[in-house]
């Protein structure tokens, strides 16, 4: 595991990645298509509790929706050939801080939309560079717990379906310690309020990358 | 006698806590009080109690009102029988309208007391506080052998403290024994290991379900309802959807070794995110829940020794059921594994 290695191989998800436009850009769509589909359910959003909660809930879908692709092009050959070239640990830690870098501009981009179109009245008294905070904090969240997830679902051959079934379980104190930061963002509370939840999600994450890093050498090999 | 003593111990400790625990009968207790609301003018209230003796306790009934440090004595009072007693609530005065507790001492019970049982609506009644006769606590309660505890809300059920409380200890334990199991085999790589931790799987969610029946009995004879939005309840039904992610993984991979180690991995990734969640959740809700959000938790005062004699027992007889049980089904697991093995060749 060597850090030429890592951004090596975070430049070649780039790559690719580029190379395969329509997939980012499927990404996008069905985000929009996401907020899109609660506009036309609800109209105008102004009750927080219910604002906070679509927001994160329509952020998890995308989270799965984004990650669970991140394993699934590979096929075997492809598979043996990265294996003969870098360690596996290089390439859990490249595969989690791409899909980071990913979901935290797909969080960003769908704070945008879902405001612009359920309005962003709750927000009015928001403390928003907390909240901007705790948004990227729940993509590179997002990102750790679900990376090694999709690489089992992958490896076992069954794709998305398998993925949200293992998922959920484990993104669930993610998603609810986000629900509640960004809920405290949301009413204005002052950081001191809030740097608990923060630390937290944090130490998740770390916990999470962590085992990733510890685990993913056992998936790794066939 | 030698290997399996701790058979016999499991069958001596659950025999135990079925025949005492549910054969100690509880302790008095006042229960009920009606009408609840006290407005205007001379009112009669009704006090009902659980395995009281008011009748047949001679030397008579003692019925004061507390409130924030005052003890008001309620002098006309009728015991109809050993478990009614009406009180004929007097003029007294009163500082402020309130929630006044009731407390009821005989020498047979000793003092009763039902917190926050009656508003007493001091616009309407003013409360002067009478001299009480004997208002301290002059009896120690003749009691028959060991009792529970009779604590408001719970009363009887509180016996479900040692069938609710130990399945998710032998839970715990069994979980912990599959993430242990889980370890070795992507250490060692045995399918041995793997079969190990995948029934420890399996007998700590039938752990888990009688948890969560008893639990969701008792919370509706409790609380009113068969489910709440609880913190506890929450985790451990998510505890339950990890592991029934870890069955249908396993479900999904027909390659043994391929199967062995990726359920190991999501078992190990899902085990430390649960402690991870059970640390996190109680800091973000309240709970109705005993040891959470300002509920008394039943290690604090609520569990007093006749309750700890039985409730201790019951744990480690029940973990040792949980571990009699995923023995049984390893043993038979390993002899399937053993005749595939010599089907195939």
């Amino acid at each position: 595991m060597r850090p030429a290695e890592i951004s090596s191989l975070l430049a070649l998800e780039l790559r690719l990645d580029m190379r395969q436009r329509h997939a980012l850009g499927g990404l996008l769509l069905y985000v929009v298509s996401a907020v899109y589909v609660c506009y036309l359910a609800v109209q105008k959003l102004v009750d927080v509790p219910v604002w906070n909660a679509l927001f994160w809930i329509i952020l998890l879908f995308a989270a799965f929706n984004a990650l669970s692709r991140s394993f699934m092009r590979e096929d075997g050959g492809r598979q043996l050939y990265l294996y003969t070239l870098v360690d596996p640990r290089s390439v859990i830690l490249a595969r989690t801080l791409y899909n980071a870098l990913v979901m935290v501009v797909l969080s960003f981009l769908s704070l945008g939309f879902y405001i612009l179109f359920l309005g962003g009245d709750a927000l009015a008294k928001a403390e928003v560079g907390q909240f901007l905070l705790v948004t990227l904090l729940g993509g590179v969240g997002f990102a750790a717990v679900l990376t090694l997830i999709s690489a089992l679902a992958a490896r076992a051959g069954n794709g998305l379906g398998l993925m949200a079934i293992l998922g959920f379980p484990v993104v669930l104190p993610m998603l609810l310690t986000l629900m509640r930061a960004s809920r405290n963002a949301i009413d204005g509370l002052p950081w001191e309020m809030n740097d608990k939840y923060v630390l937290w999600l944090l130490a998740i994450d770390a916990l999470t990358v962590a085992l990733a890093w510890l685990l993913y050498p056992y998936l790794w090999r066939d | 006698m030698r290997h399996w003593w701790w058979k016999v111990l499991c069958v001596l400790l659950l025999v135990y806590t079925a025949v005492v625990g549910l054969q100690t009968p509880l302790g008095p207790g006042l229960v009920h009080v009606d009408p609840a609301r006290v407005d205007t003018g001379l009112v009669e209230i009704q006090l009902t109690g659980y395995a009281t003796h008011f009748a047949s306790c001679t030397s008579g009934n003692h019925v004061w009102f507390e409130k924030a440090g005052i003890a008001v004595c309620q002098p006309d009072i009728k015991a109809i029988s050993d478990n009614t007693i009406l009180v004929k609530v007097s003029p007294v005065h009163s500082t402020s309208p309130g929630m006044w507790s009731i407390v009821v001492d005989n020498a047979t019970d000793g003092p009763l007391r039902l917190a926050d049982a009656v508003y007493i609506n001091s616009d309407g009644i003013a409360m002067t506080a009478a001299p009480c006769g004997m208002m301290t606590d002059n009896s120690s309660p003749s009691s028959f052998g060991p009792q529970f505890p009779n604590r408001s809300i719970l009363n009887e059920t509180i016996r479900n403290l040692f069938f609710h409380v130990p399945m998710w200890f032998s839970m715990i334990v069994l979980m912990g024994i599959a993430f242990v199991y889980s370890i070795m085999h992507l250490r060692s790589g045995s399918l041995d290991h793997d079969l190990a931790a995948s029934i420890a799987v399996n007998v700590s969610l039938l752990f888990g379900a009688l948890g969560i029946i008893t639990g969701s009995i008792w919370a509706r004879a409790t609380w009113g309802g068969w489910w709440t939005s609880d913190t506890k309840l929450n985790g451990s039904a998510l505890t339950l959807l990890m592991y029934l992610a870890y069955v249908i993984l396993r479900g999904s991979v027909p390659d043994a070794h391929k199967r062995g180690r990726l359920a190991a991995v999501y078992n190990i990734f899902a085990f430390m995110l649960m402690l991870v969640f059970i640390m996190v959740l109680p800091r973000l809700t309240d709970s109705l829940h005993p040891g959470n959000g300002g509920n008394p938790a039943f290690s604090q005062y609520d569990l007093d020794d006749s309750l700890r004699a039985v409730f201790y027992p019951a744990c480690a007889g029940w973990i040792l059921l949980g571990i009699w049980a995923y023995n049984l089904r390893l043993r038979y697991g390993r002899l399937n594994a053993l005749l595939d093995e010599n089907e195939s060749h």
